[in-house]
């Protein structure tokens, strides 16, 4: 981009220098990388402009001499340039620029007089444009030189751009006004007609050139402005790319501004030098008019180009026309001498007034050359500002971009542990709230577990309750119902005991007492007191107490009979003799037993006595315990019912035993509770 | 039955003394006749003789329960 500036700031130099037509297409390439359709637009204008700019510069540089000598001067290169296009340059000496202006003066105050000597030629005044400022050539070769070229230089003034316009057109009549002035003082006076014609012709061009030019630099200062708004509003746009091609236009258009701003000073100059010549013109215009007035007021049907009525006047208009004629001539010659009184001060008052034209074209001319030095200042400074500015910008954005790099990385960091944090805090309070919640849960789980399981408790104990009711019912149903049983086996076992015959014995009491057995098998004591029955009695059955008795009364007489034998005593004899003690002796028959015995109670016939008083007594224990004293044969003698009362004994024992406790049971179970 | 032992062993004891008797006289007889010339001693010793065994049978037999015998001291 920077290349692209000094490039174009040397391009619009070197325009400056006026390259010409070849230099076109590079502001074109130079241009080319505008990116905005603003910018394109400001591109071309720039280019229009730029390029005409040159063009006209170099064609009026061919034109005028002393322009081309002023740019040779102040444009390095440009002789150069100029020499490629146009050729070598004439050399000419150019007197300074107010030397020009007080010189265009006098030639405009010569214009003046010549009008006013010749003042039946009726001219349109010609207005003696100064030659520009800028030419610092001398006029009078030139001008013969350009006088040919002038028209062309016209013709090409049509083509060429807006600046051109203004200021070729205005400098060429000047110049050739000037060139007339000293062509007029040089030439006869026959030629002055023609002259007057050339200068009508000119100061027709003059005019025109003028409506063309003030055209024109309205033209250009609409462009102009056109450009500084596009150029403000691609300012605006603050678009950073295009600000080199921004800068660079506004240099143009500062550029552009300047040239046009000291070619409308040159026009302006040309114009205030030309007032004067103008108000002459005015005043010749006004006297014209008004010897015009006179002579149509004086021969109506005379029109204004009178020249070509010489034949179609009469002569009376004409001695009218005459004697008006004389009358101003004398009016004239007074208003003449009033003139030459007033003179000085005319021309002090002249002189003053150009003064004070020149100050205030000085004060323009300084103000606008200020403004433009201000507006390069303004420039350059705008230029290195870009540059200072795209240079920090470079640097802000690496730092920026370290300082991003650096931003995202502590964040990313702060992030981090600001997510570590936030994930405990909230890890916190969730397993918090989770915690509350779980107890509460469990609480509540617990409470209705803890009521349930009381309810259940509650009820299952009263459940077990009624089903320990139910069982101990049964229980106390199922003993009563087995105690009653046992109680009727017992009764059975009893009765079957009664069974026993005078001289039978009972029935075996095999199957009584294993009913017994069988309603007893959860007793201890009854299932012993059951299996406490002698087998005995159980296979053979026991003989009741009448049976035994009834023995015993057969046993008596043997016991008594064998009552002397013993072991030691077992001979026959002894038998005789038992037999002769036994047929002898008398005992009572039952004898009433002692409580305790002593030695002589046991002689077997006492104790036979007394055992026969049990047995009548039906005390078969004691009988049996008084027979078991015998000894010796008798002894052997009454084993047998020994053993048979023992037996009987014994299940009687075991039977009552069983029937006590059936009882027993039976009442226990039979309780009410 | 304990009792009745005494009535049969006297009803044994009786009837060896019969027989013994009966035989002791029959031998005696015989002998007498036989041997000694129809003495009457030997009629009288053959019927003693059987009379008293027939005494020291019964004796014996109403003892035996007193006495211990040799099968029955085997067996102690």
């Amino acid at each position: 981009m920077l290349r692209l500036l000094l490039r174009g700031a040397a391009g619009s130099a070197r325009k400056n220098g006026g390259r010409g037509p070849v230099a076109h297409l590079q502001p074109l390439r130079q241009y080319s990388s505008s990116q905005s359709s603003g910018a394109a637009k400001v591109v071309a204008a720039s280019l229009l402009t730029v390029g005409g700019g040159i063009g006209g510069t170099v064609l009026y540089a061919q034109w005028d001499h002393k322009f081309r000598a002023t740019v040779e001067k102040n444009v390095p290169y440009s002789d150069s340039v100029f020499g490629l296009i146009l050729g070598p340059a004439p050399q000419n000496a150019g007197p300074p620029v107010r030397k020009q202006v007080r010189k265009s003066t006098e030639a405009s105050v010569e214009a003046t007089q010549i009008i006013s000597a010749s003042g039946d030629v009726p001219s349109v005044p010609a207005p003696c444009d100064t030659e520009p400022t800028v030419v610092t050539g001398n006029t009078h070769e030139h001008c013969d030189e350009c006088h040919p070229a002038g028209p062309e230089a016209v013709l090409h003034g049509a083509d060429s751009p807006t600046e051109q316009l203004v200021e070729r057109p205005a400098e060429e009549v000047s110049a050739r006004l000037a060139q007339q002035d000293q062509d007029e003082q040089n030439s006869p006076p026959e030629e002055k007609s023609v002259q007057w014609k050339d200068l009508e012709a000119a100061l027709m061009d003059r005019t025109s050139a003028v409506t063309d030019a003030t055209a024109a630099l309205q033209k250009a200062n609409e462009a102009l402005d056109s450009l500084r708004t596009t150029i403000r509003n691609s300012k605006d746009l603050k678009v950073a790319a295009a600000r080199p091609l921004v800068l660079a236009a506004e240099e143009n258009l500062h550029k552009m501004a300047v040239d046009l701003d000291r070619v409308v000073a040159q026009v302006q100059s040309a114009e205030a030098e030309s007032k004067i010549v103008s108000q002459y013109s005015d005043l010749v215009q006004e006297a014209k008019l008004q010897f015009q007035k006179e002579v149509s007021s004086l021969t109506p049907e005379i029109q204004a180009n009178w020249k070509g009525l010489t034949g179609k006047l009469s002569t009376d208009d004409l001695n009218a026309l005459i004697a008006h004629a004389h009358r101003r001539i004398d009016q004239l010659n007074r208003e003449l001498a009033e003139q030459r009184v007033r003179e000085q001060i005319h021309i002090d008052a002249a002189l003053q007034q150009q003064k004070l034209e020149d100050q205030r074209v000085l004060e323009n001319a300084v103000s606008s050359s200020l403004q433009h030095v201000k507006e390069e200042a303004r420039l350059e400074q705008e230029r290195k500002m870009n540059e200072l500015r795209e240079v920090m910008e470079a640097e802000m954005r690496t730092q920026l971009r370290r300082q991003a790099a650096a931003h995202t990385d502590h964040v990313r960091d702060v992030l981090k542990v600001q997510e570590q944090e936030l994930r405990a805090e909230a890890e916190q309070v969730l397993s918090s709230k989770l915690l509350d919640q779980e107890t509460r849960h469990r609480q509540l789980t617990q409470e209705q577990l803890d009521n349930f399981t009381l309810d259940m408790n509650a009820a299952y104990a009263r459940l077990k309750g009624v089903e320990e009711a139910i069982d101990s019912h049964l229980v106390a149903e199922d003993e009563a119902r087995r105690a009653h049983q046992l109680w009727l086996s017992v009764e059975a076992l009893n009765h079957t005991l009664k069974t026993a015959g005078a001289e039978e014995p009972s029935v075996p009491l095999d199957s009584a007492a294993q009913i017994v057995r069988d309603s007893c098998r959860e007793d201890d004591f009854a299932s012993a007191l059951a299996e406490a029955l002698p087998a005995e009695s159980l296979s053979r059955g026991v003989y009741g107490e009448a049976s035994l008795r009834a023995r015993f009364n057969s046993l008596r007489s043997l016991v008594r009979r064998v009552a002397l034998i013993d072991e030691s005593h077992n001979s026959l004899y002894q038998y005789f003799l038992s037999y002769l003690q036994a047929a002898l002796l008398f005992e009572d028959q039952q004898v009433a037993p002692p409580t305790q015995l002593s030695s002589e109670d046991l002689d077997p016939f006492k104790l036979l006595s007394y055992a026969s008083y049990c047995l009548e007594h039906g005390e078969l224990e004691l009988a049996a315990k008084l027979v078991n004293q015998l000894k010796g044969e008798a002894r052997r003698v009454v084993e047998d019912w020994l053993t048979e009362a023992r037996l009987t004994l014994e299940t009687r024992q075991v039977v009552s035993l069983l029937s006590a406790y059936a009882n027993a049971v039976g009442l226990g179970t039979t309780q009410a509770p | 039955m304990s009792e009745r032992e005494l009535g049969r062993k006297l009803d044994r004891c009786l009837a060896d003394g019969v027989i013994k008797l009966g035989t002791g006289l029959g031998l005696g007889i015989v002998f007498s006749v036989l041997f000694f010339k129809r003495h009457t001693w030997p009629i009288s010793l053959g019927s003693g003789a059987g009379l008293g065994m027939a005494y020291s049978n019964c004796q014996n037999d109403l003892r035996s329960h007193y006495l211990l015998h040799r099968n029955q001291k085997v067996e102690r």
